[in-house]
């Protein structure tokens, strides 16, 4: 299944929840949501944040896989990822059926 | 989407019985699938195996939070950590809470595991809180925003 490409390892889902813990990323994934890529600038225009605080954050969605940039001319833009927030469900679905399992056990061995 | 499981079973057994299958170890390990190296103790770290087919290489290890006799028991530990390779001593717990509540067929227990996303509530702007609909809710509009 982990099949190494030469890009990054995987990021936890960990990163993902982490990364989405925080009001102002928030926010620019919300604005990101159209599908529609923007440039710091575009995304620090639309906050009450600065360029750096906007670039920081960008930087903390990207490392989690949440949003991907692209070069376009001489500046970066940002796209969402709606793959991150799709594995990090799949990965709370897996723990949950875990634990569906494992409490069906336990009532096999109280209930006996 | 949820940062947070909670699953409730109905047990037609009494407390006693579910709080010892909780709560002793060799009880804990045989549905949790886990050989554990000794008796849980509030405030220790747990330590052991899991035992489950195919995952035996994977330690086991758990900070036991509280055991409220009959009511309540709790550890953190890290969910899913089952990759050999992966140090996951610099990723966040989650915390694993089991209630025991009486009912007349038996036993009410209500497990949760949560903190995946690494902070705790207090911290959290108000904004993110779950029981205000949380980050769950706004991730949910932004799945809605996102074009098939």
């Amino acid at each position: 299944m982990s099949h190494h490409d030469a890009r990054t390892r995987e990021p936890g889902p960990a990163s993902v929840f982490a990364a989405l813990g925080d009001r102002t990323r928030l926010s620019l994934l919300t604005t990101l949501a159209d599908g529609q890529a923007r440039s710091i600038a575009t995304l620090a225009a639309d906050t009450e944040i600065t360029r750096q605080a906007v670039t920081k954050h960008l930087h903390v969605l990207e490392k989690a896989g949440l949003v991907e940039s692209s070069r376009v001319g001489r500046e970066s833009r940002f796209a969402f990822r709606p793959e991150a927030i799709a594995d990090a469900r799949s990965y709370l679905d897996e723990v949950s059926a875990q634990w569906d399992a494992a409490l069906s056990r336990l009532r096999a061995l109280v209930e006996r | 989407m949820t940062d947070r499981i909670e699953k409730t079973i109905e047990l037609a057994a009494p407390m006693d019985r579910v709080w010892r299958a909780l709560t002793d170890h060799t009880e804990f390990g045989e549905w949790f699938r886990v050989r554990l190296d000794g008796p849980f103790v509030p405030g220790e770290t747990s330590r052991g195996h899991i035992t489950y087919p195919g995952y035996e290489h994977v330690p086991w290890k758990a900070e036991i939070k509280a055991m409220e006799k009959p009511y309540y028991f709790a550890f953190t530990w890290h969910p899913y950590a089952v990759d050999p390779d992966v140090d996951y001593s610099g990723e966040p717990q989650t915390l694993v809470e089991f209630r025991l509540k009486e009912t007349a067929r038996g036993t009410r227990l209500t497990v949760t595991e949560t903190g995946f996303d690494a902070l705790p509530d207090h911290r959290r702007p108000d904004a993110l809180r779950m029981n205000e609909g949380g980050w769950a809710e706004q991730m949910r509009n932004i799945e809605a925003h996102v074009a098939p």
